[in-house]
């Protein structure tokens, strides 16, 4: 898949989540993405990027423009050096938590993506990584 | 008077934020009395899940101290991405603008007179 443009952004305090999202949006609207799948996009990075500062102790954002001649697209990929996650499946069932959240973060940025991936180690890490594409 | 608190968010919400205004809320609405908590979000353009559950908390926290709380004029991207996100924003009543929020407050206000719930005999 032809990456078009990247960047990658620190995810480490509350300051740098409406960081992401801002960027995100920004990225969204240049793509061409109406407002509601804007609207999705950022809402999705605003969850991941919250799970990547609170549960993976901080961590950093990819963000990529995706074109592949025929379709457009968003690609996030947030990874941290956490504890990781034992059980993903698990972990995106609606309303599992290990915090104080509703448990609706992974599994609500899953449905609010059109492709979604996560990959996490014990002791290592995790990494999601979300697309959306233009429709 | 400060039988009504009205909220207008015009910030971009980050989540220290949401907590400071959860806790200052619940402290003006003992301060002042209040009867009714308006939160107008038509400036807001993503609720999260962290956002939609400060709104449920502000409520409730609302309700035990007497007061009754609307969410107005939420944009129609972020009602159809909150239900996609799989967030019903539980206790918490909504409408359209902050008038009809208004009304909804002042009618839920109203002295239950009679017992068909209409005022009624």
């Amino acid at each position: 898949m032809p990456v078009v443009r990247d960047e990658t952004f620190e995810v480490r305090s509350d300051a740098d989540v409406v960081r992401v999202r801002q960027v995100t949006r920004e990225w969204a609207v240049s793509i061409g993405f109406r407002l509601v799948d804007q609207t999705k996009v950022v809402t999705a990075a605003s969850e991941l990027a919250r799970n990547t500062l609170i549960h993976g102790g901080g961590g950093v954002v990819r963000l990529e423009t995706l074109n592949d001649g025929s379709r457009r697209g968003l690609r996030l990929t947030f990874s941290d050096k956490g504890p990781g996650i034992a059980d993903p499946a698990q972990a995106l069932q609606d309303g599992y938590t290990t915090g104080s959240g509703l448990g609706l973060g992974l599994g609500g940025a899953r449905r609010l993506a059109n492709e979604f991936h996560i990959t996490s180690a014990v002791g290592q890490g995790t990494e999601v990584r979300i697309t959306r594409w233009l429709t | 008077m400060g039988e009504f608190l009205l909220v207008t968010i015009q910030v971009e919400m980050h989540d220290r934020l949401v907590l400071s205004l959860q806790d200052e809320l619940t402290e003006a609405i003992v301060k002042n009395g209040s009867r009714g908590v308006l939160i107008d979000i038509s400036a807001l353009e993503i609720v999260d899940s962290f956002i939609g559950r400060a709104f449920s908390n502000i409520a409730s926290m609302a309700r035990v101290l007497d007061a009754e709380t609307v969410v107005v004029g939420m944009r129609p991207a972020v009602a159809i991405t909150l239900v996609e996100l799989g967030l019903s924003l539980p206790g918490v009543r909504t409408a359209l603008n902050a008038e009809k929020g208004m009304a909804l407050i002042r009618k839920s206000l109203q002295p239950s007179r009679g017992t068909d719930g209409a005022g009624r005999p």
